[in-house]
Order: structure tokens, then C-alpha cells, then sequence
């Protein structure tokens, strides 16, 4: 269970970009953080991993406070929590069966890592990962060989790779074309469902939330103000979440609907 | 009808007003006066310190047709001691790259701004490499003769520790300018820091590590030409022995030698450098 209270963080001081905000969730289910650019959502979710400190609160994965690890204990704590890049994060040059197997680093010692000998049961994981996200055919080959849509399918195998304890994504699909985009949240969609992980997801798209999302977040200026299911999202909240950005959401609900147009 | 004009038109061109234009202002104009008068100062200047024997500077072309007189033909009587020599220049250069790569490989690391633990390395890192390349080649011969003894083994460590500053600035360059993405992706998973360089940084690092390597090897092939000249074995020493001995015809005939070996040197590694980038 992942239990976040009064997180505080800014990066400039006097500019807080999170402020004293509160979430829990221990239902695996898909849970979306929607907001305008700025609303602190990447921050949120960065600070859950540690990639960025947050200043003050609590972060309490299954009981352990991750804001007060360090060193061996910090990346224990990071191994069972699964991270999906917007870019992807993939090392180009390394092979997708390397990245893939890269999620298993914090369970490997450094001779195996640096050798290639991962555990065959790793192996077999890996193998099956890529399968059920449809890249069988390009073990071997180089991520910088791949689309981005496939790419980012290498991402989702990483991740899960680490058999997570969650599952955070950091607006997976923003990178990519709508049809993809949409291939690859019904991935993530399906793959929680199977594994029975919690997600949290950062999404730009307010359609897609409403989609896929069993809980919605409503993130505006470092505060949560929304946090329903989508039938609760009515246009109402979508203003006050995006007050002052509604080009933004304007943007996103067109992006949205052109989609549904190509299908 | 609207002609687009303001009021003149090119008409007036016949008797146009006059106006002052200059490229620069007075102030600018004087300044680059000056400093044209400071450089030619500064020649002067520089000329009548360096002591220059004006006979030998006019008698030079014809010493330059003698001496190509007395260098031909080349002499092919100590073609086995040179190319004995060539070879030792060429492993002097290579085992010098080698030994300079091993070194500078943890100074880059520590020289690299984005991974260097802490100000300390970094500085220590920067103090290495300003230290050893500012020294040339040829000094740290003249240093490694003087502890080690003349041969190829100074030459070997001439060649290494100027190499490896050079090496591991470069490196350090190509180790801040990787991507970010992979590396947080790694910290994300539990890596540890060893994994992150093994997994995040090496495979980034590798396609400028290796062009920047190559293009050492080449310098240190040419530079290991000329250490024979301090006693650090190679081929100078065989190019010093015949200039002192008057032997011009062996003299051009090492001169030849070491234009082929740079020469096949640079073809060798940009069709390295081809295969592995």
C-alpha cells in the first residue's frame, strides 16, 4: 500500500511546486493524475521513486518510509517500485533482451549484471514479458532499431521486469502517435489487470483517463482537488482542474476525439 | 493607387540629400588604429629578442640544395637496423595508447561534471589532466630517461602519461554529454552505481571512446618517431646517431620510413575507426 501525506517540494524556493498533498492507494487498480502542464504531476510521481527528493511528508510504500532510505535500503525500496518514461529511458545502444533484463539489476550482483549472467529464471521472465507485449521477434535486436511504439512496449518489459509492487507511468503515451498511444495504454490496462498491480499514470489525455482509469486525480497548482471515478469527472471539474490552461485541455480533448475518429 | 513610398520617391535620386556614413564610429576607428600599431610593435618587438643570425637565414636555400644533395639517394646499408627501430617506435605507441587508456578510464569518470562523486575528484580529476598534458611528450621522455634510463620503456611512459590527459578530458566531455533518460531509468530499477556506469554510461560512452582513442594511437605513432632524439628508444635515436655522424644518405632514408609509417598509420586507423563507428 503506497500512502503519500503532506508531501511538500519546490525546486526554487517560495515556488512550491507540491504542497502538503495527500494520497493513498492500496486497490490494484489504475489510478490517472490529470492536470494541466506545470500542476506537478511528473514531480509527484518522481518523488514517490526518489529520482527527485522531495522536501518534506511521508512516502510510505507497504510501511517503510521511503523519503528516509538511503544507499542499499533506497534501492531495495526502488526495486518494487516499476517506472514508465515518457521517452522511454531505453539504453539505445544495448540489445531490447539487455534492456529488458536491466530491470532485474537490483536483484543481480555486479559480475552477473556486467556479464550478461542473469539467473535463468530472469531469462525465462524476460522471454515471456516480450511476448505477451508482442516483441519475440526482436530479442536481439538494438533499441535504437525499434519505433517508438516499440520502444516503449521494451519499457513496459523493463518495468515489469522488476515484478513491481507498483507500477508508476510518467505520461507513456505522450511521445507517441494517437493509434499508438492507444495500443499502449490497452497494454497497460491489460497488463495491470493481469498482474493485479496498482498503477499510478500521468496522463496529458483526458479522454484516454476517462477510458481506462478505474480512479481519476485531479492535480491543479501542487493540490489535489479531484479524486473520483471517471463518471464523477464532469466538464465542471475539468474547468476548475484547468483553469487558466484551457487551451491545454482544449488541446487534449481534440486529440482525444480525433482518435476516436480513426478507429 | 498606393506606390508603397513614404513620401520620396527614387525619382529624387536625381539630386539625392547627403548624408555622413561611416562603418565605424571614432572611437572604433581609433582603437583598431592602435591595435594595428601595437601588433606591428609587438613583431618588432618579438624579432629583436629572439637573436636571429641573418647570414644563416639568407644562406638557407643554398644549404637546403646541398643538404638534398647529400641526402641522395637514401642509403639502404642500415635498412634492417631502421625498420628494427620503426618497430619498436610503433610498440612504444601502442603500448603507450594502452597503458594511457587503462589510466585515464577512472579519471574521466572523475572528471566528468554530471558524475564525479564530489567536488574533491573533480578537482583532483581536472589537476590530472591539466598536469599531464600541459607537459609534452618529448619532457616527460627527458624525465622518464632520467628515472628509468634511456630505452623504450621511458618512451613507453612518455607517450602514456601525456596521452593522458588528452584521453581522459575528451572521455570526461563525451560522459557528460550522454543522455539522462537511461541513467534515471536505471537508478529507478535498484540499480546499483556500478550497474548504472556498466549499463547507462559505458554503452553511450563507447562509440566516442573509441574514435578518440584511435585518434591518440595515430598522434602517439608520429610522436614516437621523434623520442628516439631524448634517448627514449625508436627510430630517432637511429635519426640522431646518422645526423651526428654525418650520414645524410641514412638520414633521408629514416625520413622516408617515417613518412611511410605515418602515412600507412593513418590509414590503418581511419579504416579502424570506419569498422568500429
Amino acid at each position: 500500500m503506497l500512502k503519500i501525506t503532506n508531501l511538500e517540494k519546490s525546486y526554487t524556493k517560495g515556488a512550491p511546486v507540491l504542497k502538503g498533498l495527500n494520497l493513498t492507494t492500496d486497490e490494484r487498480r489504475l489510478t490517472a493524475i490529470i492536470g494541466s502542464s506545470g500542476a506537478g504531476k511528473s514531480t509527484l510521481l518522481r518523488c514517490i521513486n526518489r529520482l527527485v527528493k522531495a522536501d518534506s511528508g511521508s512516502i510510505e510504500l507497504d510501511g517503510t518510509d521511503i523519503l528516509s532510505l538511503s544507499g542499499r535500503a533506497l534501492q531495495d525500496s526502488r526495486r518494487q517500485i516499476g517506472m514508465i518514461f515518457q521517452a522511454y529511458n531505453l539504453v539505445d545502444r544495448l540489445t531490447v533482451m539487455e534492456n529488458v533484463l536491466s530491470g532485474r539489476l537490483g536483484y543481480t550482483g555486479f559480475f552477473r549484471g556486467v556479464f550478461r549472467k542473469f539467473p535463468q529464471e530472469d531469462v525465462d521472465r524476460a522471454y515471456a514479458l516480450l511476448k505477451r507485449v508482442g516483441l519475440s521477434q526482436y530479442v536481439n535486436k538494438r533499441c535504437d532499431a525499434l519505433s517508438g511504439g516499440e520502444r516503449q512496449r521494451v519499457g513496459c518489459a523493463r518495468a515489469l521486469m522488476q515484478n513491481p509492487r507498483i507500477l508508476l507511468a510518467d505520461e507513456p503515451t505522450a511521445s507517441l502517435d494517437p493509434k499508438t498511444s492507444e495500443r499502449i495504454m490497452e497494454l497497460i490496462a491489460g497488463i495491470t489487470e493481469e498482474l493485479d498491480l496498482p498503477v499510478l499514470i500521468n496522463l496529458h489525455n483526458v479522454p484516454q483517463a476517462t477510458t481506462y482509469a478505474d480512479r481519476i486525480l485531479g492535480l491543479r497548482h501542487g493540490v489535489m482537488i479531484f479524486d473520483g471515478n471517471p463518471d464523477e469527472l464532469t466538464e465542471d471539474w475539468l474547468e476548475q482542474i484547468y483553469a487558466g490552461h484551457e487551451d491545454d485541455l482544449k488541446k487534449q480533448m481534440k486529440v482525444g476525439a480525433a482518435e476516436y475518429d480513426d478507429e | 493607387m498606393s506606390t508603397g513610398n513614404n513620401g520620396t520617391t527614387l525619382t529624387d535620386m536625381a539630386r539625392p540629400d547627403h548624408y555622413q556614413w561611416f562603418r565605424f564610429t571614432r572611437l572604433q576607428r581609433m582603437v583598431r588604429s592602435i591595435s594595428y600599431i601595437l601588433v606591428v610593435a609587438l613583431m618588432y618587438w618579438a624579432l629583436s629578442t629572439v637573436n636571429i643570425f641573418w647570414p644563416w637565414v639568407w644562406s638557407a636555400p643554398a644549404q637546403i640544395g646541398d643538404m638534398m644533395f647529400r641526402m641522395f639517394p637514401p642509403s639502404l646499408v642500415q635498412l634492417n637496423p631502421i625498420l628494427y627501430a620503426l618497430v619498436e617506435s610503433i610498440n612504444i605507441a601502442f603500448l603507450g595508447t594502452l597503458i594511457a587508456i587503462i589510466l585515464a578510464l577512472p579519471v574521466a569518470y572523475f572528471g566528468a561534471q554530471t558524475v564525479t562523486p564530489n567536488a574533491i575528484t573533480l578537482w583532483f580529476a581536472r589537476l590530472i589532466i591539466v598536469g599531464t598534458r600541459s607537459v609534452d611528450t618529448l619532457v616527460w621522455a627527458l624525465i622518464f630517461v632520467a628515472i628509468f634510463g634511456p630505452g623504450s620503456f621511458a618512451g613507453i611512459m612518455a607517450v602514456a602519461f601525456h596521452s593522458i590527459g588528452f584521453l581522459s578530458k575528451l572521455i570526461a566531455e563525451a560522459i557528460e554529454e550522454i543522455d539522462w533518460g537511461p541513467i534515471e531509468a536505471l537508478e529507478a530499477v535498484g540499480a546499483s552505481r556500478a550497474h548504472v556506469i556498466a549499463y547507462g554510461i559505458v554503452p553511450q560512452v563507447v562509440p566516442s571512446f573509441c574514435a578518440i582513442s584511435i585518434l591518440r594511437w595515430d598522434i602517439n605513432i608520429r610522436e614516437s618517431t621523434v623520442l628516439g632524439l631524448v634517448g627514449a628508444g625508436g627510430i630517432g635515436l637511429i635519426f640522431q646517431g646518422a645526423i651526428d655522424l654525418f650520414q645524410w644518405n641514412t638520414v633521408s632514408m629514416v625520413l622516408i620510413v617515417i613518412v611511410g609509417v605515418v602515412f600507412s598509420g593513418e590509414l590503418i586507423t581511419s579504416m579502424v575507426r570506419r569498422k568500429l563507428i
